[in-house]
């Protein structure tokens, strides 16, 4: 197998791909206004993955849709590479919680949807798509059909899907969440594998607290009404980081802190 | 023993039944001609038979097919179009409780008593059930996936091609099956009112002469051939659309074994 070298988590040069400043997003509606989002001010660096993390309600996922440009915000600016997100920006990949495979497409159409979305050539495609479900243990099932496979190779479809055009921004919203732990577990690792053979910048949605460090070279804590950042928290572990790092100090000190965090907005509340 | 052989043994007793209940009874033919009567009838004229059943099977495929092409196209329109979804597909939906044959009459005014009556009734018949669900189809298309989709930078267009379109295929196939078989109710009665020829002329001109076998007989083609007509849309479904259709047979296998 190659050895994966270790790398910087974040870019030392260069401004960050993601810049977000002040994105405040209002709802409005006929019972009132509802901020979903208030004074977001953060970055995510070329190559860095970032975890976002917070109880539902609290914009995450807003946050996410505004970033992808499905969603505009009501108040500052979001830029992906100097560029003031106005659609979905270039050179994108989405992976939704629920994995939005077309049910009368095989596997392996699935995967290539993207590159007929651009009018490519499906041909020139193929071999890099047999590649990815070969990364992601999906060998030998290219010509099924999504409803003879289980919740976990669903996922791991949609993630070869968004990595299939080589995007340099990945935004995942919450993607295992519908998942076993176990499969879970499975698929944090093939996740953090992934990205370190190929520098990504990741932008990584979830409610699980273990999943956001485990994951994450930085933590961004969220809490609701508005949504708005409690505390961005760089996460210093080594890498290849496996499951047995969740067991050590260092790894517990990182959950604690942000545990306490959320007691401390009465989200969770200690018995 | 199988589903099929069940089925055939059931239709052969019914037939069994009827045969030995008219001669036992001694039923007059004119009231119920019993199944061998029936089917020495048949014999007895298997051109007139042959033609007019072409000639209604021809009326109902091109009111089914008028129905499919026109009732796809507006479905989309209706679907595309935010005016002609509050405007057209509301009447359409008020328009369909009307009884169709009702209008049947007014075809012959408009119309005549040729070929086009007849098959405008049978679109009529048909086009309903085909708009209905194929916009029901086209409108429970995964938001998400075409949010997808868009992140993808995939055309409008597209969308409709690749996601929207065969996302409504089987939604599309159930209102077909229903629009087959109403194509062939429409075709007879059109038929009935306004032509000289077809199975459902055959059957209007035999009851006025009390020939009751020949009605039996048209009517015994009239079934053979829904049926078929039928069977014809499923296969069609199974070819275009085999994810659906494995999908449906899991989830009833899955029912049966509880």
């Amino acid at each position: 197998m190659e050895v994966v070298p270790l790398r910087a988590p974040v870019a030392a040069s260069g401004r960050p791909l993601v810049e977000f400043e002040n994105v405040e997003k209002v709802y409005r509606s006929k019972r009132g206004d509802v901020t979903a989002l208030h004074g977001i001010n953060t970055h995510i660096g070329d190559a860095e993955f970032l975890s976002v993390l917070g109880p539902s309600g609290c914009g995450k996922s807003t946050l996410l849709r505004c970033l992808a440009g499905l969603e505009k915000p009501t108040g500052g600016d979001i830029r992906v590479a100097g560029k003031t997100v106005s659609g979905p920006p270039d050179n994108l990949g989405v992976v939704f919680q629920r994995d939005i495979l077309l049910e009368w497409r095989t596997v392996i159409q699935n995967v290539l949807l993207p590159v007929e979305a651009q009018r490519l050539r499906v041909q020139e495609w193929r071999e890099r798509a047999m590649k990815l479900l070969d990364l992601l243990g999906l060998k030998n099932f290219e010509n099924r059909y999504p409803h003879e496979l289980s919740g976990g190779m669903r996922q791991r479809v949609s993630i070869c899907r968004a990595l299939l055009m080589n995007p340099n921004l990945l935004l995942m919203d919450e993607p295992f969440g519908a998942l076993d732990a176990m499969t879970r577990d499975e698929l944090n690792l093939e996740l953090q594998r992934v990205w370190m053979e190929d520098a990504k910048t990741v932008f990584f949605v979830t409610h699980s607290i273990a999943e956001a460090v485990f994951l994450g070279d930085r933590v961004i804590v969220m809490s609701p009404s508005p949504g708005r950042i409690l505390r961005t928290i760089k996460i210093d572990l080594p890498r290849p980081r496996d499951l047995s790092i969740r067991e050590t100090p260092e790894f517990g000190a990182y959950t604690r802190e942000i545990r306490s965090l959320f007691q401390e907005m009465g989200m969770l509340r200690a018995r | 023993m199988s589903r099929s052989l069940r089925i055939l043994a059931v239709f052969l007793g019914f037939l069994l039944v009827w045969e030995a209940g008219t001669r036992l009874f001694d039923v007059p033919t004119w009231f119920l001609p019993s199944p061998s009567v029936i089917f020495v009838e048949l014999r007895s004229d298997p051109m007139l038979y042959l033609v007019q059943s072409l000639d209604t099977l021809a009326t109902t495929m091109l009111g089914f097919g008028a129905a499919f092409v026109l009732g796809v196209l507006l479905a989309i329109a209706i679907v595309y179009s935010r005016l002609l979804e509050n405007t057209l597909y509301t009447l359409l939906v008020s328009f369909n409780s009307i009884p169709k044959i009702a209008l049947a009459p007014l075809f012959i005014i408009w119309l005549g008593t040729g070929l086009q009556s007849k098959v405008a009734v049978s679109f009529l018949i048909a086009f309903f059930p085909i708009v209905i669900d194929m916009v029901l189809g086209l409108r429970s298309t995964d938001p998400e996936a075409l949010n997808l989709f868009k992140t993808m930078h995939g055309s409008s267009f597209h969308a409709l091609t690749k996601i929207r379109f065969p996302n409504a295929l089987p939604y599309m196939f159930s209102g077909m099956k229903v629009a087959i078989s109403l194509a062939l109710v429409g075709a007879v009665a059109g038929e009935f009112i306004a032509s000289q020829s077809g199975l459902g002329y055959v059957i209007l001109t035999a009851q006025g002469m009390f020939f009751t076998p020949r009605v039996f007989a048209a009517i015994l083609l009239l079934g053979v051939m829904g049926t078929i007509l039928f069977y014809l849309v499923d296969l069609a479904e199974r070819l275009v659309c085999p994810w659906h259709v494995a999908h449906r047979e899991e989830e009833v296998a899955a029912a049966a074994r509880g």
